[in-house]
């Protein structure tokens, strides 16, 4: 049951060996077991899981079943479900509970998926170790004295543990794919606009993407199935036909199934590769590729010459954006209102600056800055121009490769509070990911082995616009070859 | 020393759309508070803002009609500040690049007409309403106005005086109804001006400091803030101070103009393109569209009734005041077959007299295109002479009935029968020998009399035309 893959779990539930309430009700009890050391939910109502699992059930038993009815499926807290209490981390959200759904949750809710719960996240998604939670930090499974990497650490904790087949996270800079490397299991950022973000509480809108967290490539096809599609309420919101995101899981290239992966030529950015990243996740990285030589694909020497940039571009632009998307939490309309104040300024500085945390506010400051008269060309229009660069840099390398592969953080899971006083050193934990979303193009990562203290690696695999099918079967036929994706940290049995 | 006033003029006229420029909230006016704001309005977390096209429409019609440049490609930007009745914390707008640039409106004045350029008009959304009365020391905030769709319309300084600033602000008001792009409703809050107003020492070539009035939604008001700034910033200049750049707002009630806030305390307002919203590409197709849809406008009917009718400028102007009169006054001209001069006068003259004593639109007129034809036609044949004529149309007004039977029911017909008039005309010669002599001694003034004493022995009735000719021939004899 533990390592069941959705597709294993849907079989089960449409055969009427497992109920959905069970299969709900089952998780349930992890949490209630398991969640009290780790904190990756911030709200569990089971009354109302277990009601949609019912309903489930009975979809099931009307025949009318799809591949995730009755599947319980983690949500962060960054997701609007109506009726839900949805605080995106932060106090100034603590008791706003959402009147309407996101697109998202829409989505899977009409699929027949089970709302488990909301999950803990970094408040309003800033932060690399889901340690400026409102809520307490989250803690690694793997080892509860360290992080497990963040934005979206409660739903990769959720999975790792094993409190929830599979979650949904949200990805500005690498907060999804990150956590997941950090925990063990599989993230993927889709290209921008094809996840809708209507009612995902917004962080940096020109970088946020939502998308799935699960233990193996086959389940993310799966979720990112029902998840991704056009929705006229985000304009963003890219108008394509619908893809089936699993239709190339199991095809050998070339019909040999020994390389099932040849023919794929797989970028290695030499600039990955150098200073700062940690030598057991160097090897580890340097391990999947051979595997993927294997497995028949190509390796291929790049350049990826503006990465240096990404990391300070993405802390101009993301703020920047921040610092307005934020405004609209001043106490006015809902959520948090200091309680004493002497006039309307007053309550604006109170209610913001009890509401949100360090971090937050840092951004904040940050973005206000970078915006400022005399300021902004030098600082916003510069990391839109740098932006474009990298967006061109990854280009120019799909012409010579299919996919980008490296490491997807420098370093396994570090201690809780060791870098929570150097936000630069923190930044600096999404110098391989916040490119794809500089330049919106889709990236995810794997498990691909363990480093120092016996904590796990992540393989980053990257691909240009809507190569998702392309890089989710190579994933998958990495993991027909490996056992990575199902290994679970010990004590959380 | 003389000195020049130098004036330009920012609009924010309100889009005649049915829903918000972005979300799909209604934009009716009057509504009960905060029933007319959704999700998108209030500003939950998660919403996202969806373009509504009908206000670009509007808006290109707008550029369209005053022969502006329509940018292809124009940016939504974000206005950062905080205020209880802007939900997000920041105002939609559009700042480096305007959907519409460019552009002039001809005004006319007493002494002719002139020219005001356009800078640019762009889109954006309004705020809400703050509320400072009935809640025990609290403000309330009503947001069914937040998001409602404005045009932003900016001129260059062009404008030298009040009166000028006034013109302008009334053919812009005329020109938006006119193409249908706004209701105009000032007291509503659909047109509001603010002014930017500097003074300079006649012949100076660079400008004065100036300062911004805000709000005034109505030409009095327009009129009367421009008049008291300048007063103010002549005296303060005189007297040896300077102008201090500024936001003032007018008080109706003292009638002046008191400063809001400084140049110092002036917002960063940190705009930057809105991620949320992609840039708004408009393509030829639409333009075109657009242009083929629009009415033919006030100037081009003031030059056509010139050219084709033979209307002074005056009576042009008068009959493209609107484009409820122009309709009337091509309705009636079509009714009548003709009678361009005629039917212009009595509408700039009887029917506008009639409408101003009463307080109402031409839209609201008693009396209708048609029957003003009927009324017209009777005179037009000679079946009553112009006098009777504006005792039908009294009549009419007060809704006894169309012209045929107010003139059948008060036994108005004209007397034009040539024998009938000539007795009517023996008798009064007769009568009146003085008259005749002087008249035959070179008094022009004596005919006159002589056409007086007809017309009171017809009641009135006797067509003044005929009689004169009669008349002239008898005398001649």
């Amino acid at each position: 049951m533990l390592n069941a893959s959705l597709k294993q779990l849907s079989a089960q539930l449409a055969q009427r060996k497992i109920s959905s309430v069970e299969l709900t009700q089952f998780h349930l009890d992890r949490i209630a077991r398991l969640n009290p050391g780790l904190n990756a939910f911030v709200t569990v109502d089971a009354a109302k899981s277990l009601a949609q699992a019912r309903a489930a059930d009975a979809q099931i038993a009307a025949g009318k079943g799809q591949p995730l009815t009755g599947i319980p499926v983690a949500h962060k807290d960054i997701f609007c479900a109506k009726g839900w209490l949805t605080t995106c981390g932060s106090k100034i959200l603590g008791n706003f509970v959402s009147p309407y759904d996101a697109h998202v949750v829409e989505r899977l809710n009409a699929a027949g998926a089970v709302i488990l719960g909301k999950t803990n996240m970094d408040e309003f998604a800033m932060g690399s170790s889901s340690e400026t939670c409102f809520w307490g930090p989250v803690r690694n499974p793997w080892d509860p004295a360290r992080v497990p990497g963040g934005s979206s650490g409660g739903s990769a904790a959720a999975v790792a543990a094993r409190m929830a087949p599979v979650a949904i996270g949200t990805d500005t800079g690498g907060s999804i794919r990150q956590p997941a490397a950090l925990c063990g299991i599989c993230g993927l950022k889709p290209t921008y606009g094809v996840v809708s973000r209507y009612g995902m509480i917004a962080f940096a809108s020109s970088l946020d993407q939502g998308g799935p967290i699960a233990k193996s490539a086959e389940d993310l096809a799966l979720m990112l199935n029902v998840m991704a599609g056009f929705d006229a309420r985000d304009s963003t919101s890219l108008a394509r036909p619908a893809e089936d995101y699993a239709r190339a899981l199991d095809e050998p290239a070339a019909g040999d199934r020994a390389k099932p992966l040849a023919g794929l030529r797989i970028g290695v950015p030499k600039e990955y590769f150098g200073a700062g990243l940690g030598a057991d996740v160097g090897a580890a990285v340097e391990a999947a590729l051979a595997q993927f030589e294997i497995l028949g694909a190509k390796r291929v020497a790049i350049s990826l010459p503006n990465t240096a940039l990404s990391v300070p571009a993405y802390y101009v632009i993301a703020p920047a954006e921040a610092s307005s998307n934020l405004s609209r939490f001043d106490g006015v309309r809902y959520g948090y209102r200091a309680p004493d104040y002497t006039d309307l300024a007053d309550m604006y500085r109170k209610s913001r600056a009890q509401g949100f945390g360090a971090e937050v506010k840092r951004r904040i400051l940050i973005g206000t800055y970078v915006l400022s008269h005399g300021y902004y060309d030098a600082y916003y229009l510069k990391a839109q121009r740098i932006r474009r660069l990298i967006a061109r840099d990854f280009v120019q390398a799909y012409e010579q490769c299919d996919l980008v592969l490296g490491p997807t953080s420098p370093n396994v899971a570090f201690a809780l509070g060791a870098k929570v006083s150097d936000p630069v050193e923190m930044y600096l934990n999404d110098i391989y990911t916040v490119a794809a979303n500089l330049a919106g193009m889709p990236a995810m990562s794997i498990p691909c082995g363990f480093g120092e203290g016996g904590m796990p690696v992540g393989l980053h695999l990257a691909g240009n616009y809507f190569a998702e099918a392309r890089m989710l079967q190579a994933a998958h036929q990495y993991q027909l070859a490996s056992d990575w994706h199902l290994r679970r940290p010990a004590g959380v049995e | 020393m003389d000195w020049e006033t130098v004036i330009g003029i920012e609009t924010h006229a309100q889009l005649a759309t049915a829903s918000k420029i972005f979300s799909g909230a209604a934009t009716r006016f009057g509504a009960a508070p905060n029933v007319q704001a959704c999700a998108v309005d209030l500003a939950l977390p998660g919403v996202l803002p969806v373009l509504n096209r009908a206000a670009v429409e509007k808006a290109v019609c707008f550029g369209l009609a005053v022969g502006a440049n329509i940018n292809r490609r124009s940016v939504f930007a974000r206005k950062n500040y905080f205020y209880p009745d802007l939900p997000k914390g920041y105002q939609i707008s559009q700042y480096e690049l305007p959907l519409v640039q460019g552009g002039s409106l001809s005004v006319m004045l007493k002494d002719g007409e002139k020219t005001v350029r356009l800078t640019r008009a762009h889109l954006e959304e309004d705020a809400g309403k703050s509320l400072h009365e009935d809640f025990h020391g609290m403000s309330g905030i009503d947001l069914n106005r937040a998001g409602t769709p404005l045009l932003e319309i900016v001129t260059e300084p062009d404008m030298r005086s009040a009166e000028e600033a006034v013109a302008y602000a009334k053919a812009l008001h005329a020109l938006v109804r006119w193409i249908g792009i706004c209701d105009g409703n000032m007291q509503e809050g659909s047109f509001r001006c603010d002014a930017n107003v500097s003074v300079r020492p006649k012949g100076a070539s660079v400008l004065g400091t100036r300062c911004e009035i805000k709000n005034l939604n109505s030409f009095r008001f327009l009129e009367e803030a421009i008049n008291f700034e300048v007063r103010r910033q002549i005296e303060l200049i005189t007297d040896g101070g300077s102008v201090v750049q500024e936001t003032r707002l007018y008080d109706p009630e003292r009638r002046e103009t008191r400063s809001m806030r400084s140049k110092e305390d002036a917002h960063d307002y940190r705009y930057f393109p809105d991620p949320d919203l992609l840039p708004l590409v408009i393509s030829e197709e639409t333009i075109e569209q657009i242009r083929s849809g629009l009415p033919e406008l006030p100037q081009a009917k003031r030059e056509r009734y010139m050219r084709e009718y033979q209307l002074s400028a005056y009576d042009a102007g008068v009959l493209t005041s609107s484009r409820e009169v122009a309709e009337f006054y091509e309705h009636l001209i079509h009714a009548l077959g003709g009678g361009y001069k005629l039917a212009s006068s009595w509408i700039a003259g009887e029917l506008f007299g009639a409408l101003k004593r009463a307080g109402l639109e031409i839209s609201q007129s008693p009396i209708g295109s048609g029957q003003l034809a009927d009324l017209l036609r009777q005179l037009q044949n000679n079946a009553i002479n112009g006098k009777q004529a504006k005792q039908v149309f009294d009549a009419m007004w007060n809704r006894e009935g169309d012209a045929a039977a107010i003139i059948l029911a008060r036994s108005l017909t004209q007397i034009s029968d040539a024998g009938e008039l000539e007795r009517i005309l023996d008798g009064v010669l007769a009568a009146n020998p003085k008259s005749v002599e002087e008249y035959k001694a070179g008094k022009e003034k004596a005919f006159n009399a002589l056409v007086g004493q007809a017309m009171k022995a017809t009641k009135g009735k006797g067509n003044p035309a005929r009689i004169n000719d009669i008349l002239k021939k008898k005398l001649a004899n």
